[in-house]
């Protein structure tokens, strides 16, 4: 039995300790919304919160999340940052399949939640390891500085 | 000219419309672009099709409409819906989107021949039916209102949802209209609205798909879940073409969660509770492939063979004057070898299918553009009747042509019918890379002759490659002309008096091809816009004032071109005014002509393709170590009419992003049969640090409306070449750039 808290709700789950987050996440609690991409932590559509930080969930055992908070792109907009993220993204349009999108956010989310006021630099740290096939990424970029501006 | 061809863009065309009630109460209004549409000879075409019901409206008001274009990113459910909502006066919210069931016939998109998505044609094949079958229903409601009231319809004006009558202010919202409105005859001749009245059309109207992208909401194919389904995942034979020859799946089935092994001729499937015992499943399979006939080829025989392929004439897609006589004659001849790579599409959502095949029927869900093929292939294997499959088509996380194929629905049905119950197939991202249907790989040879005045008097090209028509479309690939694989290249928007384009088919056996986002201008686009800047090196002319000079030359553009050279979604011919002012304004706005750093450079690249103007000016900086770095693209677009001009900034700033990606680092390679790349560490994409800005700036026009999904992939490669000769002095022929600018 591993037990996990995901978006602030106690879970006890019979699966097997190194089973990856990811897989707990969308076959087992049925979070669909955090994304299989790659399998191999290369492209970020799997991002999660820790304990606030930013992680790969398709290579994280649940071992590991046992005793920390998870969270996902289904209550990130309960957040601060990740609300201010989640309007920005609306407002500036970023979203075209949106496939990458939950990961792009979580991504964005933790970078603003430590960051309040990024630079290029900080942006591009945070958000290299998130792939957009679409390409959304400069709207990426001016989404977070203008949720950034939001007060 | 291909009276297909001629017949895809204009008001004109006839369109079948017919209304009537709806089951439950309500209007329907359906329309067919019949066959007979397509021959203004034929007449009585209306009889051949069953009306389908586009549009619906309930008599709550509620507006549906049946979405035959799938969304995959480019913005289709809001710019279609935009359509309909703006000839029938709703908001764009009151208008909820049903996903078209399969049916190839009534769904059939006239640009592409069957239900699809795809060419860049959605709004174009939508333009005209969709804003006729609202403006038919805005005034079937108007004449209800009317009779209901007893009073002239001209004293009715329709909005938000209504029916006014304007001289007393009375009001009837639709939902009261609709059974009446429901029995009136269909008026013929339908107004639509003139372009100054839009209010909704030409405005940068909030996607609305977006809201449940943001929160985890949106559903993708591979989100599907169905009561006591299983999960699947999948290795199929490595080598090209090869089989399945035996597995012991002894240690697989140990693994707590797998339920069962399956075989299909060609790979091996492990059933599971979850993907993880499924994962871990197949880490265990102990497989013994018939790796067939292909399992030596490597990279280098495949391009040995198309080397020696292209030296025999091929089909001839454009021939005019005599280009060996005008060759001879010229000042100076040029000639060049370009060459393009097989890529892979690796869209973020791998490739996945859920299925269920029963004894009475099968289900269906997926993300894909050819919904009506689903169907099909489903129906074959299982050897069902077609109305008993149901295709419950979803949200697609990235198409870019990869989804305009249906294998992995024939892999899934063909496993599901070992399983018992629902069974969602997941490839793994190397299944993905290493299974997909490839942009081909095309070795072209270009020839051209230049006057005294460094002026092109002579054009040859030789497109050797596959054919991916020919398998996807076999009766568009006439008498061994692909239009696709000459599309860009047969007619360029530059006139020459002496011209010569053919095409060489050349196939591995064992690797399948497939349509990659821009597909035929995205290859010939790059080899045409790169010549034309060794031709200006040539004549040592600026290259934005020699392709000024070529576009203001007199010639027929379309002088002896064959009417199979083109293909129903490229448009008609070019204008060449209209690429003058991609041009000039794409110039202009990045500042060409002024001075920059040593080892920085700027490279234009214009396009017409798909119906639209496009021209980008690329700025890239190279390292002494060969780095290149993209600064800045800057893009000056002609679509026509504009739906939603937001959705078109953002599908050519991804559109260069996808294309900018592929013309860095994009290349399958093949060694012992197999596929080398596997996962995004080998098949590297662009990522957000390092990412041009792009620029998109539009040009206002009434002309009809052009694609757009694509058109910013096609002119990226050019632009980023011709910028790097600016910027270096080297030249480069072959693609990928990857590490052809490391001194060795």
């Amino acid at each position: 039995m591993v037990s996990l808290r995901i978006n602030g709700q106690e879970l006890d789950l019979d699966i097997s300790r190194d089973m990856p987050l990811l897989w707990a996440l969308r076959d087992l609690v049925g979070l669909s919304g955090t994304k299989f991409g790659c399998g191999v932590a290369l492209c970020g559509a799997c991002t999660v919160h820790l304990d606030g930080r930013a992680i790969r969930s398709c290579i994280t055992p649940v071992a590991h999340a046992a005793g920390k908070n998870v969270t996902t792109i289904e209550a990130i907009g309960e957040t601060p940052s990740g609300k201010k993220i989640q309007q920005a993204w609306l407002d500036l349009e970023v979203v075209q399949c949106g496939y990458c999108q939950s990961g792009q956010i979580m991504s964005a989310a933790a970078l603003l939640a430590s960051t309040s006021n990024p630079s290029d630099a900080d942006i591009d740290a945070a958000m290299s390891g998130n792939i957009c096939r679409c390409g959304t990424y400069q709207r990426i970029r001016a989404a977070i500085k203008s949720a950034a501006q939001t007060s | 000219m291909g009276l297909e061809r001629r017949l895809n863009l204009n008001l004109s065309r006839r369109t079948f419309l017919k209304a009537g009630a709806a089951a439950g109460g309500g209007l329907f209004i359906g329309f067919n672009l019949s066959e007979a549409a397509a021959q203004p000879n034929v007449t009585n075409g209306a009889d051949l099709f069953a009306p389908n019901a586009f549009v619906r409206i309930d008599r709550a008001g509620q507006v549906t409409l049946v979405m035959p274009q799938v969304e995959m990113g480019q913005g289709t459910y809001t710019s279609i819906s935009m359509l309909i909502a703006e000839e029938l006066e709703v908001g764009l919210k009151q208008v909820a989107l049903q996903a078209a069931p399969a049916d190839d016939r009534d769904y059939r998109n006239p640009l592409l021949g069957l239900q699809g998505t795809g060419g860049s044609s959605s709004v174009r094949a939508m333009w005209d039916p969709l804003r006729r079958a609202g403006a038919a229903a805005r005034l079937m409601l108007i004449t209800a209102a009317a009779e209901r009231w007893h009073v002239d319809p001209a004293s009715c004006r329709a909005e938000n949802a209504g029916v006014v009558h304007v001289p007393t202010g009375q009001r009837l919202s639709y939902g009261a209209l609709v059974d009446l409105a429901a029995r009136l005859p269909v008026p013929r001749n339908v107004p639509l609205k003139d372009p100054k009245d839009f209010r909704l059309i030409g405005t940068p109207a909030k996607r609305v798909d977006t809201p449940d992208k943001v929160n985890g909401k949106a559903q993708f194919g591979i989100d599907v879940k169905i009561p006591g389904m299983k999960i699947a995942t999948v290795a199929a034979c490595p080598a090209l073409g090869g089989k399945l020859a035996g597995v012991d799946d002894s240690a697989a089935l140990a693994i707590k969660g797998v339920s069962q092994v399956v075989r299909v001729d060609d790979a091996v499937a492990v059933i599971a509770e979850h993907m993880w015992a499924a994962l871990q499943g197949l880490a265990v399979l102990d497989i013994d492939w018939d790796e067939g006939p292909n399992a030596r080829v490597s990279s280098a025989d495949i391009l040995r063979q198309m080397e020696a392929a292209s030296h025999k004439s091929g089909v001839v897609a454009r021939k005019e004057g005599d280009l060996a006589k005008a060759m001879a004659g010229a000042t100076t001849r040029l000639e060049a070898v370009y060459q393009a790579p097989f890529l892979a599409h690796a869209a973020m959502e791998p490739m996945n299918c859920t299925v269920h095949v029963r004894a009475d029927g099968c289900d269906v869900w997926v993300g894909n553009q050819v919904v009506g093929r689903a169907q099909a292939t489903a129906a074959e294997v299982t050897g069902l009747p077609r109305d008993k499959v149901i295709v419950y088509n979803h949200l697609l996380g990235g198409g870019f042509g990869r989804r305009l194929e249906v294998d992995g629905v024939t892999q899934a049905v063909k496993i599901a019918k070992q399983v018992d119950g629902p069974v969602k197939v997941v490839w793994t991202r190397e299944q993905d890379i290493q299974h997909d249907a490839y942009r081909p790989y095309y070795y072209d040879r270009l020839v051209a002759g230049l006057d005294e005045q460094g002026l092109p008097i002579a054009w040859g090209d030789r497109i050797t490659g596959s054919s991916i028509m020919a398998r996807w479309y076999p009766p568009g690939f006439k008498y061994g002309l692909d239009p696709d694989a000459v599309e860009g290249a047969a007619n360029p928007p530059y006139g020459f008096p002496n011209i010569l384009v053919e095409y060489v088919r050349h196939e591995q056996p064992g690797m399948t091809t497939g349509w990659w986002r821009g597909v035929g201008s995205t290859h010939n686009i790059f080899m045409v816009e790169s010549f034309i800047d060794e031709l200006a090196a040539a004549a040592r002319r600026d290259p934005v004032e020699y392709r000024r000079v070529l576009l203001g030359r007199a010639f027929d553009l379309e002088a002896g071109l064959d009417p199979a050279a083109t293909a129903p979604w490229s448009g008609p011919p070019p204008d060449p005014a209209r690429v003058r002012a991609v041009l000039d304004l794409a110039a202009d706005e990045a500042g060409w002509g002024a001075a920059l750093p040593e080892r920085r450079g700027r490279g234009v690249a214009v396009q017409y393709a798909f119906g639209t103007y496009l021209a980008q000016v690329a700025e890239v900086s190279v390292s002494k170590d060969g780095e290149v770095q993209v600064h800045r693209v800057v893009c000056a677009v002609d679509c026509g009419m504009i739906v939603n001009p937001d959705t078109v900034k953002a599908q050519i700033e991804g559109g260069v992003i996808f294309g900018l990606t592929a013309a860095l680092f994009g290349e399958i390679t093949i060694r012992d049969g197999r596929v080398e790349q596997s996962n995004f560490n080998d098949y590297r994409v662009l990522r957000i640090n390092e990412a041009p800005t792009v620029e998109v700036h539009l040009i206002k026009s009434s002309e009809a409306p052009g694609g757009i999904g694509e058109v910013g992939t096609v002119g990226a490669a050019p632009a980023l070449t011709n910028a790097i000769f600016a910027a270096t002095g080297i030249r480069i022929r072959r693609l990928p750039v990857k590490d052809q600018l490391r001194s060795s």
